[in-house]
């Protein structure tokens, strides 16, 4: 296989690793020195960038094996990281299409997808699965369509229902986000599930965010980088389980906040699922240690003039407020007040 | 979503007449391959090159969604109409090569509905044949009430009956039958949406008559494409392209713009989706509003116009296009 995956842990004693091409191409969120909300919507085409997160619908990294070993254990301590409507069955076949035609068109020498009318043959060498089942026929799955293909695949998942000139949250599979619950939010609206974001209701974002959504066509994704802050490389920061790592974000200090502190950032895709006419939200989340940050010239000057002169809502909102004069401290050894370059990728 | 994004390229590979004013078109894949599927109710946009005017117009896919083989769309002939479907039934032969759009879906089924209760005037069948299709592979629950001017311009009624008997309840007017839809509504399960796709006048009194016997404004689904209204020429500015353009009394707004090469965004071309919603700044005349879109504050505070369907009357029109 052309991957090499690792073997690692997102939690205990956290063996998470980037390799040096890893850190090359990890998503650094922000494009200029400093940031603010925007509705920062791109196509999601392919970059003729090869190796970029951004090359493929559906990007398979080196941590894909153990991902899906953590996805395995949040769900089998809390199953309901994972929920459906009962409306919302064929989204999740839309989404098993959807990527197993993708994935098998991307990585051939990954995923195989054989059909033969609705009988159809996956399979996946890296997870070492290889099923036949009945498209349509949740009977053939081991688990409901949605559940079996989000199982297999990295990254957060919400279905949105589109109905009433809004969208609602009827499905999804989340067991590595960003302190936010799909058991909290199911069923709930786009206007609902946002209400505790700050500023951006203010700035109008939501209304034209949720147009623009409203009209996303067929065969025209979008996509946009979110950020924030994480201590230790955790794919679970769920609210559910704050009271285990809330205290990590105390136990910062000069010498280990290069090795524990990661910028997290989510690259989120939003795809028009042609079936059922509901959108489908995947939200990649990918880490990466300060120190890794650093040995990127550009990234270390600008996460520093970033996290310095971000509003404080914001740095409250993502969680980190406590630890930013700390992390402005320890940047601040890798900025020399050169110019960087325009992008959000290293200079050559 | 504006020109140049996600079109497809067809072959028309069949031209069938259906009665005296419809003829149903199917497309494959130029080069063959797979379609797109689609949900029931979408629509895609046809491009025709007619003459040196390219015309874009809105027809619902129905065909059976999970066929990725080959679209259908059924166009009524309107003699009096600008053309499109003129061009549709005159020049577009079998072989030919066309463009359309993705499927766009503005009439999709509510899929928590326990049973979808669906009333087609006319033409208006089109969508519903296609979320028929994708129902029945579901075991969804439905029933079709359609009506039709005679039973020969009832196009595929005979078909439907029989493909879904006892679902299907054709309306003649030529023999008086009419809709009962108070008594229709009240018998109703809980739980039930209702979908209506014809004339105007068959969606204002489907609507009117649900809200009458209380039923939830959620609950009644509607789609109706306007055709682009003719009407006077007129002169428009666009302050961000610095261009001056005219307007042909058979042409629209939005044609207009994309005849001057300005590329100005688009759904469904027919004043139903809000995506080309335009601002003005400055309007010394009357904005002659066609759409659905824009709310009555919206049409009097007069800084918005919909270019697929709304025109201008008066002397000076500056838009932020």
């Amino acid at each position: 296989m052309t991957i090499q995956f690792n073997d690692e842990t997102f939690r205990d004693d956290f063996t998470f690793r980037n390799s040096p091409e890893a850190i090359k191409r990890f998503p650094f969120p922000f494009h200029e020195d400093s940031y603010m909300y925007s509705v920062n919507l791109e196509p999601h085409v392919a970059l003729k960038r090869p190796g970029s997160p951004f090359e493929f619908a559906f990007d398979v990294d080196e941590h894909y094996v153990s991902e899906m070993a953590d996805r395995a254990k949040v769900l089998a301590d809390d199953p309901l990281r994972c929920q459906s409507l009962p409306h919302m069955t064929l989204a999740g076949w839309d989404l098993v299409e959807y990527i197993m035609e993708a994935k098998a068109r991307d990585y051939p020498d990954l995923f195989e997808l054989h059909k033969d009318g609705d009988r159809w043959r996956w399979i996946n060498k890296p997870l070492g699965i290889d099923d036949t089942f009945t498209f349509l026929d949740e009977s053939t799955l081991p688990y409901g369509p949605m559940e079996y293909i989000t199982r297999q695949t990295q990254g957060d998942f919400a279905l949105l229902d589109q109905r009433d000139d809004n969208l609602w949250m009827d499905a999804g599979m989340v067991t590595t986000q960003a302190d936010w619950s799909l058991d909290f939010d199911i069923g709930m609206n786009f206007f609902e599930w946002h209400a505790p974001v700050p500023k951006a209701h203010e700035m109008g974002i939501f209304v034209r965010a949720l147009k623009f959504l409203l009209n996303l066509q067929q065969g025209a994704p979008v996509r946009r980088l979110n950020w924030t802050m994480t201590v230790n490389p955790l794919l679970d920061t769920s609210p559910e389980n704050y009271h285990k790592w809330g205290e990590m974000k105390s136990k910062l200090t000069m010498d280990n906040i290069g090795e524990k502190q990661h910028l997290r950032v989510e690259l989120q895709t939003l795809f028009r699922l042609p079936r059922s006419n509901a959108i489908c939200f995947p939200i990649r989340c990918y880490l990466c240690s300060f120190n890794d940050l650093v040995s990127v010239p550009k990234w270390g000057r600008r996460l520093h003039r970033v996290i310095r002169d971000l509003p404080e809502e914001l740095a409250e909102y993502k969680g980190f407020i406590a630890n930013r004069p700390l992390m402005i401290e320890w940047l601040s050894q890798y900025d020399d007040g050169a110019p960087t370059s325009d992008g959000i990728f290293p200079d050559e | 979503m504006s020109a140049g994004t996600a079109k497809l390229n067809v072959t028309v590979a069949e031209v069938k007449p259906i009665n005296e004013l419809v003829t149903r078109f199917k497309f494959v894949r130029t080069g063959g391959g797979d379609l797109p599927t689609f949900s029931g109710g979408a629509h895609t946009v046809v491009e025709m090159e007619d003459g040196g005017q390219t015309r874009l117009n809105p027809y619902s896919l129905m065909s059976d969604p999970a066929d990725r083989g080959a679209y259908m769309v059924s166009v009524r002939r309107d003699d009096e109409g600008r053309g499109g479907s003129l061009f549709m039934h005159n020049n577009v032969k079998e072989g030919m090569e066309m463009v359309i759009s993705n499927p766009v879906n503005l009439f999709s089924l509510d899929l928590r509905a326990k049973k979808h209760l669906m009333l087609a005037g006319g033409i208006g069948i089109t969508p519903f044949i296609a979320q028929m299709h994708q129902l029945s592979h579901t075991n969804g629950l439905f029933d079709l009430h359609y009506s039709v001017r005679t039973a020969s311009l009832g196009s595929y009624a005979e078909e439907l009956q029989a493909q879904y008997p006892n679902r299907v309840h054709v309306y003649h007017d030529d023999q008086d039958e009419r809709i009962n839809l108070e008594e229709l509504l009240d018998t109703q399960p809980l739980g039930t949406h209702i979908y209506v796709c014809g004339p105007k006048g068959m969606i204002d009194w489907v609507h009117k008559t649900a809200e009458e016997l209380g039923w939830p404004r959620e609950a009644v689904h509607s789609e109706e494409f306007l055709a682009p209204a003719s009407g006077q020429p007129f002169e428009v500015k666009l302050a961000q392209s610095n261009k001056v353009i005219q307007v042909g009394e058979h042409q629209s707004l939005l044609e207009a713009l994309e005849a001057n090469d300005v590329d100005a965004p688009y759904l469904c071309r027919g004043g139903a989706c809000g995506q080309c919603e335009t601002t003005v700044i400055e309007c010394d005349g009357k904005l002659v509003h066609y759409d659905h879109w824009l709310t009555d504050e919206q049409r009097e505070a007069g800084k918005l116009i919909m270019p697929c369907v709304s025109r201008f009357e008066g002397k000076t029109l500056v838009l932020d296009q």
